[in-house]
């Protein structure tokens, strides 16, 4: 029969994988629709990564949307219960905008989304899931992490006008020191100030040598609550025995109206963009809720066919050409036979461009191999 | 080592720019020789060079066929990839600006005709000052556009302004400081993050030095 590990492609193996890592952990799955109000992306389109929506309105008149994200349908579903977290991972597409594009595609995404009454160790517990979740797609893996709490607190620290943190963002987003001290510059910011956000946007690496480096530059109570958080976090990602692979990278999250705490990236190595993204997310429930809070992430899991290597260089182990001559009783038998070896196709030609280990001949029953390519 | 890929403007500014690789001690002999070829490689040193168009260079770093390069503020302000901005290179100075006729006086009432090879870095700047205009996107020869009445400004690189002299045109105002600038791909800065390190350091050094 044939081997599974050469059928199943990485985004299929990755969802089983994930599935069973999330349900261990106590998660339940959440399905949907494809379609949602339109109203709901309308009123939270900052959250969204493009405003660009696909909508068409059903039969009763109302304005709907394929869904362009999981996480404001599954707050819109969420109860908030005291003492409680709701805990929910999901499997699902979503339809975007490419970017640089003007085309629409469809985004497979695994995830999750822990939303309720949450205590440190549910924050903790969702950046290790992030961290196993990516270790089980590749063992080169790197999970970065930022605290929205901390920069917001610097940013506060160092007095830039409202545009001025929003470009700051920006530009610790780039790793871009050059622009924040310009920018600092500009609106006047005394030089230790500026010089702490310049040194967050390129500090980076493991936890502990980039936390002893950041302490010594707060200064202020805010700073300090953040940072002592993130230390926490860091002792337990340590004591999980992952920070070879998770590292603390300022340059993640940009969006302060809706982070609040800890945001992430993962990358794998070969693909050239981070394959998941999320963050904890408090501001945006108490928007839609009134109270609580919330953390999850989202895998892209189409990016994964990167990961894919051409290594089976045939399309079909053997081809079998049959003139005709052959009645399907002792086809189907030999097929069958020729199926323990590997795969088999019986055609009358050859497809153009199929490339196959082996073409063999049957002509009034009798089989006889025509070349090898080995 | 990590062999890393790096995508050169092809160009004046790109061999000056090679050779600011070169005298970090990244060099590769090959891209000096004259031939026709595009990608060039040094094992030893870990580098391969390639020669790309260069407002394609955002490009092929964004979508990691390269893991550095070597891009214009200008094209990273249009394009916006999602890269590192690592270093200015304080190499390709110039400015964008916005440019018109002599006797041009803006009339706020009116919409304003804006001419341009930039779409984005115009509606950005004019959105911040939430002035209506109409972009017309034009592929070259901008400075004639207000010349024949198509628009009343044009927003474009200025380098030295006598191509605005010579068209009768002058400088209203700057949007922006243009250079080039060094970008990394935000997935090979985790995966090799050392050999990047270490290239952008000798950059970073020549510059000191400078």
């Amino acid at each position: 029969m044939f081997n599974l590990d050469t059928v199943i492609k990485s985004d299929e193996r990755a969802i089983f994988m994930l599935r069973g890592l999330y349900k261990s952990y106590g998660y339940s799955q959440y399905r949907m629709s494809r379609f949602e109000e339109y109203d709901l992306y309308v009123r939270n389109k900052d959250f969204l990564v493009s405003d660009e929506v696909i909508t068409f309105t059903d039969k009763n008149s109302r304005l709907l949307a394929l869904k362009p994200d999981v996480t404001l349908s599954i707050i819109k579903n969420s109860s908030f219960e005291s003492g409680k977290a709701e805990k929910l991972y999901y499997n699902e597409n979503v339809y975007r905008v490419a970017p640089g594009t003007h085309n629409f595609k469809e985004i497979m995404q695994a995830g999750l989304e822990c939303i309720g009454d949450l205590s440190f160790y549910d924050i903790s517990e969702v950046v290790l899931l992030a961290a196993k979740s990516l270790s089980l797609i590749s063992e080169n893996y790197v999970l970065d992490i930022s605290h929205m709490g901390l920069i917001s607190a610097i940013l506060e620290d160092t007095g830039l006008s409202h545009q001025g943190r929003k470009q700051a963002l920006q530009f610790l987003n780039q790793k871009n020191p050059h622009e924040l001290l310009a920018l600092c510059k500009n609106e006047g910011i005394e030089e230790t100030k500026s010089n702490k956000l310049c040194a967050l946007s390129i500090l980076s690496g493991k936890g502990d040598e980039v936390l002893d480096s950041l302490y010594p530059m707060l200064t202020n109570y805010d700073e300090k609550k953040a940072f002592e958080e993130f230390k926490t976090l860091f002792e337990i990602i340590k004591e999980a025995g992952l920070c070879e692979n998770v590292k603390i990278d300022f340059s993640v999250g940009n969006n302060m109206k809706y982070y609040s705490g800890v945001v992430l990236n993962g990358y794998v190595e070969g693909i050239p963009t981070s394959v998941l993204s999320g963050g904890q997310y408090d501001k945006l429930v108490s928007k839609m809720k009134g109270k609580g809070s919330a953390m999850g992430f989202a895998i892209y899991l189409d990016l994964l066919e990167r990961l894919e290597e051409d290594t089976n260089s045939f399309d079909i182990d053997t081809v079998l050409l049959s003139d005709g001559s052959t009645d399907a009783l002792t086809l189907s038998e030999i097929a069958r036979k020729l199926q323990s070896e590997g795969g088999v196709l019986v055609t009358s030609s050859v497809p153009k461009n199929t490339k196959y280990r082996r073409l063999m001949e049957i002509k009034e029953g009798v089989v006889t191999t025509k070349s090898e390519n080995d | 080592m990590k062999m890393i890929n790096v995508a050169l403007p092809k160009g004046r500014l790109g061999e000056k720019v090679y050779n600011f690789f070169k005298n970090a001690g990244f060099e590769c002999p090959s891209i000096e020789e004259p031939s026709r070829k595009l990608i060039f490689e040094n094992h030893e040193k870990g580098v391969r060079y390639f020669w790309v168009k260069p407002s394609d260079v955002a490009i092929y770093v964004e979508r990691g066929a390269a893991d550095i390069g070597v891009a214009g503020k200008d094209i990273l302000l249009e394009y916006t990839p999602d890269v590192y901005e690592l270093l200015d290179l304080d190499l390709g100075k110039c400015r964008m600006a916005v440019a018109a006729k002599k006797d041009f006086k803006d009339n706020a009432s009116k919409t304003l005709r804006v001419a341009t090879k930039f779409p984005n870095i115009a509606e950005t700047f004019y959105n911040s000052k939430s002035r209506d205009i109409d972009i017309i996107k034009l592929n070259g020869s901008i400075e004639i556009a207000p010349i024949l009445g198509l628009s009343d400004v044009i927003v474009d690189i200025v380098e030295t302004g006598t191509t605005l002299k010579e068209n009768d045109l002058e400088v209203v105002e700057t949007i922006v400081p243009i250079s080039a600038r060094l970008i990394a791909n935000k997935s090979s800065f985790k995966f090799k993050n050392q050999e990047i390190l270490a290239l952008s350091q000798g950059l970073r050094e020549q510059l000191e030095n400078k």
